[in-house]
């Protein structure tokens, strides 16, 4: 009869965060060997993989070589089992294009690729489970995977995705508050300075709730920042420990 | 700081496709007690009081909050709402229970909840780290929650005796459930059905009416023998119905006889969409209204719709043989090729019951406390209720609660809510017919109340930053005399360049309504402000209806202003629109208007801009009209109350002026345009207002009519309609243009408001106009709200929200208002009614003048110029012997004897009131001229005192 009531009059969402809380994040770098770098991530429910290669000689066709900066190469996909309904394709279908040209963007932004000319930086995402905010988990899950491989970077990348409900911004979206309708926004923040590696927004809004929201968003980026930034220390600590040092 | 990082993490699967969501708990979540060290004590909203004090309760003397369960806060919210009943704390796990069960309840509940003085707490018990529970391996969701209900209580009275030990602080949880409450016992919880609690309270005896009457399940009546047959489970019904067993449809009980009705099957096949229900156990307890299951009986079995009228009367209780004689005066023998498809209920799919208003028909027997009511509204069965106050409430009417209805019982069990009053007394009588038209008219919330601006108020810079100031400009209203909410506001002034500019300024409501909020949440529920003859019920507070928003002279006020250059031949050369400020230099009457327009001294600013007005709107009009704009009548009555009794001292039709039509002009100008400006900007979710052209068949009584007449009405085209009636003259019979126009507008279809990308017929009849939308009355109607906010994003000075652009929410929108405005209409023509019905109490018996609109096959339909009054005239009464009628359809006329009446025939009637019948009081009227022997009556044979001259109970 009645919809979900995604913000109670107590100010408590359906599963009980605040309006500006990030659901639970658990992170650990170097889940892969074989690659450069990689990194596993689980916001909520979702969960994702990130494995980054080079930076290395470019593949394929000489030309696309790039004279003054390195070449990011990102894909996407999601395993059939991610959502629930089981997709058919895993990737190749226009979601994951789109979605891996938005983490190339995001991630030219932020590398410093001027300091690997003519070569090519590989980035592989996987999406385990879906439950809301996959791009924010894809950009985290990368950024630590591109740290492991010690590719340079101007700043750590935190997303996160923000929406709006009933005239108050919510951060970090699930799964159930993403199919409500409502607008939502993805930001990817460059913390240290704030400057913003991508925004996207795919619902209308009025300019004058936009600040609130992106706002919202972009704390909560901050608040994943804090978080990433202890993962990143207690890997290096660990790291050390085995090194013998 | 991240709170995630004290969470704990559940996750909840099931269903067939495996869902998994996060649950997070949490450890910062309040008890609502104000001043609580344990929790903070920071609370927001409404908190628990340290120290409450409740009535006094024998069964618990300490201080306690109360905690009801899911069933008791539905079925007895009447109690919970008393102000007697304060600190009480709703879970949420109650809360979401109710609120998937009963929209309304959840309503009433959030509104006692946001009342500060009630002390209510709603506590996210499923989201404390310490009273959210799992559902174990083998318990029912029910079973869960109220285990999780109990838990919650356990912890309340344990976190209480930690705050303070010696103040013995109690939570007292209510349930009716039996083994709810023994293993709340069994758990150290003190615990009490509601009503255990409620008779403990001595000193509100009254309370006790309140109580929902609610026979446990299994535990009926052993003395009672069943009457009913069972009520199938709702998993079976959607078997059936899936299956084609069952039918699904809204059953409509009959209002002439209660032991039939129909139910309307709803769905797309256009044959057998109504199928009849005679007797009690066919209609098996459905009630009017309620969406419910039907079997088809097999064909040996139809019956016909009965022609007898059948009112359930008589004192007796259960007592089934009578019912069983007279349902068999149902069945005689009919026309083979009458039957109708028939049935029965099997089951309830869901029940539309509300609070009935009524009367109560004391018991005979004396000490008795189980008294039947009957409701004014004749499709609803008697209700059983139990009050010790029958004595007080006889001659009363009052608002009853159904709780249930039982298979051994005759009658539906149900509750005394409220008394209203003295019947026949007029604030009463305004009460019932606004409860009966769902009108909703309780004081605004404070909630809502809070969304007020604080006063003193001033316009302030802010507020001008999207604004033009229009201060300057020579603005004046024009409005009935008394009128205090005044939306519009006028100016009209000569350009350099020898144009005309002329501004329709709009009271600016959606500057202080903002979106979401719970002030605009119960404007959009109210819809529209409704006029009834003497009161007012306002759509929004009265700071803003009477103050803040209306147009009011000599004071700064905000508007929406749509400004036009024309020529002087009233043709639009620009439009512009502009939020902006006014200053109203006069707030005139339509005939003080009219005075200075007409004054040949007067030639100062307003008069001038009055002046020009007119003129424009004369040609306006002109136009309008050659396109085929319809002006149609409808007979508007007012009354002249005295101003001391507020009764009404005389009663005429309402006089219109040339200024009227001129601010109509206006208005029409203004909301054509704006429709085309927001459908252009919006073309998917423009709100807008249409008027479907009528079927042909609508219009053969007034083609027939004329021709009786000699006149000759064409209906092909608004135009051709409108050119006929101006042709439709009768030297003779100067009234009959009027007449006619009367019938044509009873031929018309109504218009509705509709969202633009839901439909694509756009065109408004009656206007002639291809577009049309509301925009001038935003004070009193709730489409205009909308409306001045889709116009304020499309010009830049307002900011939208998600709601505002999705249509399916526009055109639920739109379905609540098209709704509010029925109602507020037929609670209007109620409320003219009654006061018709005051007005010839006092004025005894009197003879007027009437012509006839409508010819019927018993009677005569008329209506008194003098007082815009509409009557049926009937031709077969109880007492008399019945007279020889021929009626015929084709020209159509009704032979009485040996006079013929036609339609528009003038005829002499007299007009008294019959108050034989307490709750229904109506206007009679009968015949005086011409004269028929033994029918038209003379005033010796009146006798005011008649006793009981109710209407045949049954006729053969
Ligand atoms: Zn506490």
């Amino acid at each position: 009869m009645a919809g979900l009531e995604l913000l109670s009059d107590q100010g408590y969402r359906v599963d009980g965060r605040r309006a500006g809380e990030l659901r639970k994040i658990q992170a650990r770098m170097g889940v892969f060997a074989q690659a450069d770098g990689s990194a596993y991530i689980e916001q909520g429910n979702t969960k994702a993989l990130a494995v980054v290669y080079g930076p290395h000689e470019i593949r394929g066709s000489r030309a696309r070589a790039l004279p003054d900066r390195a070449l990011v190469n990102c894909q996407y996909s999601s395993a059939t089992f991610s959502t629930g309904e089981r997709k058919r394709r895993p990737h190749g279908d226009r979601k994951s294009c789109e979605m891996g040209l938005q983490l190339r963007q995001t991630f030219e932004a932020a590398i410093l690729t001027q300091l690997h000319p003519r070569s090519q930086i590989d980035i592989y995402v996987q999406v385990l489970q879906a439950d809301g905010g996959t791009y924010a988990a894809c950009v985290n899950a990368a950024t630590l995977a591109v740290m492991d491989a010690g590719i340079p970077m101007r700043d750590f990348v935190c997303a996160c995705s923000a929406g709006f409900v009933d005239g108050t911004a919510l951060a970090d979206l699930s799964h159930v508050e993403e199919a409500a309708g409502g607008p939502q926004l993805a930001l990817a923040l460059l913390p240290a300075s704030g400057q913003i590696a991508l925004l996207e927004m795919d619902a209308r809004l009025h300019e004058d709730h936009l600040e609130p929201v992106l706002e919202a968003a972009a704390r909560a980026a901050r608040d994943v920042h804090t978080l990433l930034d202890r993962v990143v220390r207690q890997h290096v600590r660990e790291a050390s420990v085995l090194l013998g040092d | 700081m991240l709170k995630s990082k004290t969470f704990l993490k559940k996750t909840r699967a099931g269903g067939v496709m495996k869902i998994v969501r996060e649950h997070y708990l949490r450890d910062d979540i309040g008890c609502g007690t104000t001043g609580c060290a344990a929790c903070g004590g920071a609370h927001e909203g409404p908190a628990l009081e340290p120290q409450p004090q409740d009535p006094a309760s024998s069964l618990c003397p300490q201080p306690h909050y109360l905690l009801p369960d899911t069933n008791v806060l539905l079925h007895q919210i009447d109690v919970l709402e008393d102000p007697a009943i304060r600190n009480v704390i709703v879970l949420q796990t109650v809360l979401q229970e109710v609120r998937s069960r009963s929209a309304p309840v959840y309503k009433r509940i959030r509104d006692v909840t946001n009342n500060h003085e009630k002390h209510f707490y709603t506590f996210t018990n499923e989201h404390h780290r310490e009273t959210y529970v799992e559902q174990e391996q083998g318990e029912n969701a029910n079973d869960r929650n109220d285990r999780a209900i109990r838990v919650a209580a356990k912890w309340y009275n344990e976190h209480l005796k930690k705050m303070s030990a010696e103040n013995q602080l109690q939570v007292i949880f209510i349930t009716n459930d039996r083994k709810n409450k023994e293993k709340a016992v069994e758990e150290g919880i003190p615990a009490f059905t509601c009503e255990e609690y409620v008779k403990s309270l001595t000193a509100n005896p009254e309370l006790i009416d309140r109580l929902a009457c609610l026979s446990e399940e299994g535990n009926e009546i052993e003395s009672g023998k069943v009457i009913f047959s069972e009520h199938l489970p709702l998993s079976k019904l959607q078997q059936g119905i899936k299956s084609g067993t069952y039918l699904q449809g809204t059953f409509r009980a009959s209002r002439e006889n209660y032991l039939e009705a129909t139910v309307w099957v709803h769905g797309d096949a256009e044959e057998d969409k109504e199928i009849i229900l005679q007797g009690l156990g066919n209609l098996n307890r459905a009630i009017h209204e309620d969406i419910v299951a039907v079997e088809l009986l097999p064909r040996s079995q139809w019956v016909a719709p009965s022609s007898v009228v059948l009112h359930d009367e008589g004192q007796n209780e259960d007592n089934m043989e009578r019912e069983e004689e007279r349902e068999s005066i149902l069945k005689t023998a009919v026309n083979e090729k009458m039957l109708k498809p028939t049935g029965r209920v099997v089951g309830i799919i869901r029940r539309n019951w509300r609070p009935y208003c009524g009367m109560l028909s004391k018991s005979d027997i004396k000490e008795s406390r189980r008294h039947l009511f009957t409701p004014a509204d004749k499709r609803i069965p008697r209700i059983r209720i139990e009050t010790r106050q029958a004595s007080t409430l006889e001659g009363q009417r009052i608002i009853v609660a159904i709780d249930g209805w039982p298979r051994n019982s005759r009658y539906p069990n149900g509750h005394f809510v409220k008394n209203l009053g003295d019947a026949g007394d007029k604030e009463t009588e305004t009460e019932v017919l606004l409860l009966e038209h769902d009108v909703p008219h309780q004081p605004f919330s404070q909630a809502v109340l809070s969304f007020l601006p604080k006063m003193p108020w001033a316009i302030t810079e802010k507020d001008m930053k999207y604004r033009e100031d229009l201060r300057h400009l020579c603005v004046c209203s024009v409005d009935p005399p008394g009128c205090t909410d005044i939306d519009d506001a006028l100016h009209c002034r000569q350009l350099e360049n020898g144009n005309l500019e002329v501004g329709v300024h709009i009271a600016d409501v959606s500057h202080f309504i903002r979106p979401g909020n719970a002030l605009d949440q119960e404007s959009a529920r109210r819809g529209t402000t409704v006029y009834l003859c003497e009161k007012r019920i306002d759509m929004v507070p009265e700071l803003l209806s009477s103050n803040l928003c209306s147009l009011r002279c000599n004071v700064d006020r905000l508007a929406f202003s749509c400004i036009w250059e024309m020529n002087h031949n009233a043709e639009i050369l620009k439009t512009r629109f502009t939020k902006s400020a006014i200053n109203s230099k006069a707030s005139l009457t339509y005939a003080e208007a009219q005075m200075r327009i007409d004054s040949t001294t007067m030639n100062d600013d307003i008069t001038t801009s009055l002046r020009g007005l007119n003129k424009l709107a004369k040609i306006l009009k002109k136009r309008r009209i050659e396109k085929g704009a319809l002006t149609l009548s409808s007979p508007e009555v007012r009354f002249h109350m005295d101003s001391e009794t507020h009764d009404p001292i005389d009663m005429q039709t309402k006089e219109l002026r040339e200024t009227n039509s001129m601010v109509e002009e206006f208005m029409l100008l203004a909301n054509i345009s704006v429709a085309k400006k927001i459908h252009e900007e919006f073309s998917e979710h423009a709100l807008l207002r249409k008027h479907p052209a009528p079927p042909p068949s609508n219009y053969e009584i007034l083609v027939k009519a004329a021709k009786s007449k000699n006149l000759e009405i064409k209906t092909d085209t608004a135009k051709s309609l409108a050119d006929s009636l101006d042709k439709a003259e009768s030297p003779t019979f100067p009234y009959l243009n009027t007449l006619l126009r009367i019938l044509a507008t009873r031929c018309m279809m109504q218009a509705v408001y509709f969202c633009s990308g839901m439909d694509n017929d756009f065109h408004h009849y009656g206007l002639a106009s291809p577009i049309y939308t509301h925009f001038t009355s935003p004070i009193r109607r709730y489409a205009d709200v909308i409306v001045h906010r889709l116009l304020a994003v499309a010009i830049g000075a307002d900011s939208t929200y998600p709601e505002l652009t999705d249509k399916h929410k526009l055109a639920d929108l739109c379905k609540n208002l098209n709704f509010r405005h029925k109602m507020a209409q037929y609670a209007q023509r109620a409320s003219v009614a009654f006061h018709t019905q005051l007005f010839f109490k006092s004025k005894g018996i009197v003879s007027e003048e009437a012509y006839i609109l409508f010819v019927r096959k018993n009677a005569i339909v008329v209506l008194i110029p003098k007082y815009g009054l509409e009557g049926t005239v009937f031709f077969e009464e109880k007492d008399r012997p019945k007279p020889r009628l021929v009626y015929d359809d084709e020209i159509p006329s009704l032979k009485i004897e040996d006079t013929v009446f036609h339609i528009f025939d003038k005829v002499k009637v007299r007009i008294m009131l019959d108050s034989s019948n307490l709750q229904h009081q109506k206007i009679r009227m009968s015949l005086v001229e011409p004269q028929i022997p033994g029918i038209s009556t003379d005033i010796s044979d009146m006798d005011i005192n008649e006793p009981e001259r109710k209407k045949k109970k049954l006729q053969k």
